[in-house]
């Protein structure tokens, strides 16, 4: 029998997570997956999960689950407090869980998305081969709520024999780096600088889609339309108002303001961990 | 043509002639260069996704430039006839705005063949051109919250089936039963692009 574990609160927004859907942007679906791809597969690593398998995403902690039978997890990303059973554990290690124990995750003390993974994944039904919710294009299970349950699956490989994966914790203000993005010439030579030159912050509309970003204004060489055409994941997208959305995960195939830089795909899981209030930067790589 | 940078890992490739996507997209999905990995044709531009490792920008763009679009036809699709009911809830108001009859707005969205340009907006969205110029009209000034899945609508250019109950701005004209978006079907969208389409009632 398929062991099941229960949410008892899902905390401020979680998901299920895995790589995501790639090479099927030209039917109109995005890659979603797992917004920090790397703690992902760090968390699935410790357990001795494929770093495929599905997992839980879940917005500055808050989530409590049930597990009624025996299990190995692991928490990555953004540091919270973590107790198994009353028990107190740290984060990036593999945590064993007795039967009938509760996993409380406090809330975040940085970052914004912490990862748990349970050893032989979350064994929900794939939607066009992956377990991931994109919550823009509508796919894959549905947003966690209290009372769900979730199925664990059986395939795993051998325990990686660790008890700690060692990580350098999160900067305070993260430097993204960014290469020039296709309508760049649609700029003011001087935007391009000014995006690298200044401190932009993230507002409060930060979801898997994107982060809005508030700071100095990127001015236009060029009015006009630009029908749709595709985005990238780290896109920075920029609307009349001149302050640039920085596409994540869920963003969407195609988008309608012209992109002025792109951030590189190795900094994409530092951006994903920004949170509402945070500053950022931007470095020309 | 142009091919502009867009970060370490893609390229886009910018057309004058719109009509020319279909074909470089055709082209270099029969031949493809060294080290790409993903196409995404839209409006007036085709993205192509490398692997940094195996390709960069100047080898793909001149590999890009050297082809011949004129010359590629696009991929050969079923033509897909879909079954449409015109009693969508502006086609008054778009009838109004072309200054023709309700009938006539229909008659003329029947007449047109398109062909699937792209897929955006949604999963299985797909851009249909071939509108007659006379239906060319902008968008609905308030977007609707919600437009039920199967609505046919027209905004600008293109005309498109919704596949999905999603928020929208296109004007509705019609709506039909046939599904263009399955995600239990192989492959799940039905208008991918390059295929032929034509709407009969």
């Amino acid at each position: 029998m398929t062991a099941k574990i229960e949410v008892v609160r899902p905390g401020v927004f979680a998901t299920v997570q895995d790589l995501g859907r790639p090479g099927l942007a030209a039917i109109g679906v995005g890659r979603s997956g797992a917004a920090d791809r790397g703690s992902l597969r760090l968390a699935n690593r410790l357990v001795g999960n494929p770093e495929s398998h599905a997992a839980l995403e879940c917005v500055l902690g808050g989530l409590v689950l049930r597990f009624p039978a025996p299990a190995t997890i692991a928490v990555t990303g953004a540091p919270c407090s973590i107790t198994v059973g009353g028990r107190a554990f740290g984060s990036d290690s593999p945590i064993p869980v007795g039967p009938g124990d509760e996993l409380v995750l406090g809330m975040a003390s940085h970052g914004l998305r912490c990862y748990v993974a349970v050893r032989g994944g979350i064994d929900v039904p794939p939607v066009l081969g992956a377990r991931a919710t994109d919550t823009l294009g509508g796919l894959g299970p549905p947003v966690l709520s209290s009372g769900m349950t979730l199925p664990v699956g059986q395939e795993v490989q051998a325990h990686p024999g660790v008890d700690l994966a060692p990580r350098a914790p999160l900067p305070d203000v993260p430097v993204l780096r960014v290469g020039a993005g296709p309508r760049v010439s649609w700029f003011t030579p001087a935007a391009l600088s000014t995006l690298v030159s200044s401190g932009y912050v993230a507002t409060s509309d930060v979801d898997r889609v994107g982060v809005r970003l508030g700071g100095p204004a990127l001015s236009r060489a060029r009015s006009g339309e630009l029908p749709p055409e595709a985005a990238v994941p780290g896109a920075l997208q920029v609307p009349p108002s001149g302050q640039p959305i920085l596409f994540l995960a869920d963003h969407p195939v195609t988008g309608g303001y012209p992109v002025i830089a792109v951030v590189e795909e190795a900094d994409l899981d530092l951006a994903a961990q920004v949170r509402p209030g945070q500053r950022v930067r931007f470095r020309l790589s | 043509m142009r091919v502009l940078p867009y970060g370490a890992r893609a390229a886009m490739v910018d057309f004058d002639d719109p009509s020319e996507v279909l074909g470089l997209h055709a082209s270099l999905e029969q031949d493809p260069p060294d080290g790409v990995v993903e196409l995404v044709p839209a409006a007036r531009t085709l993205l192509i996704r490398f692997d940094p490792g195996r390709t960069h920008h100047d080898r793909l763009a001149g590999d890009v430039l050297d082809r011949s679009t004129v010359d590629v036809e696009p991929r050969e699709a079923a033509e897909i006839v879909v079954p449409v009911r015109y009693d969508g809830p502006d086609l008054a108001d778009v009838a109004a705005a072309a200054g023709m009859s309700a009938e006539a707005v229909v008659r003329r969205h029947e007449d047109g063949t398109y062909v699937s340009a792209f897929c955006g907006f949604a999963p299985g969205f797909a851009y249909l051109t071939g509108l007659d110029p006379a239906l060319h009209l902008p968008r609905r000034t308030s977007p609707r919250t919600r437009v039920p899945a199967g609505s046919v609508a027209i905004a600008g250019e293109y005309t498109a089936v919704y596949p999905n109950a999603s928020p929208g701005g296109w004007q509705l004209i019609g709506r039909t039963t046939l599904p263009v978006w399955d995600v239990e079907r192989e492959p799940p969208n039905l208008l991918a692009p390059g295929t032929r389409i034509r709407f009969t009632s």
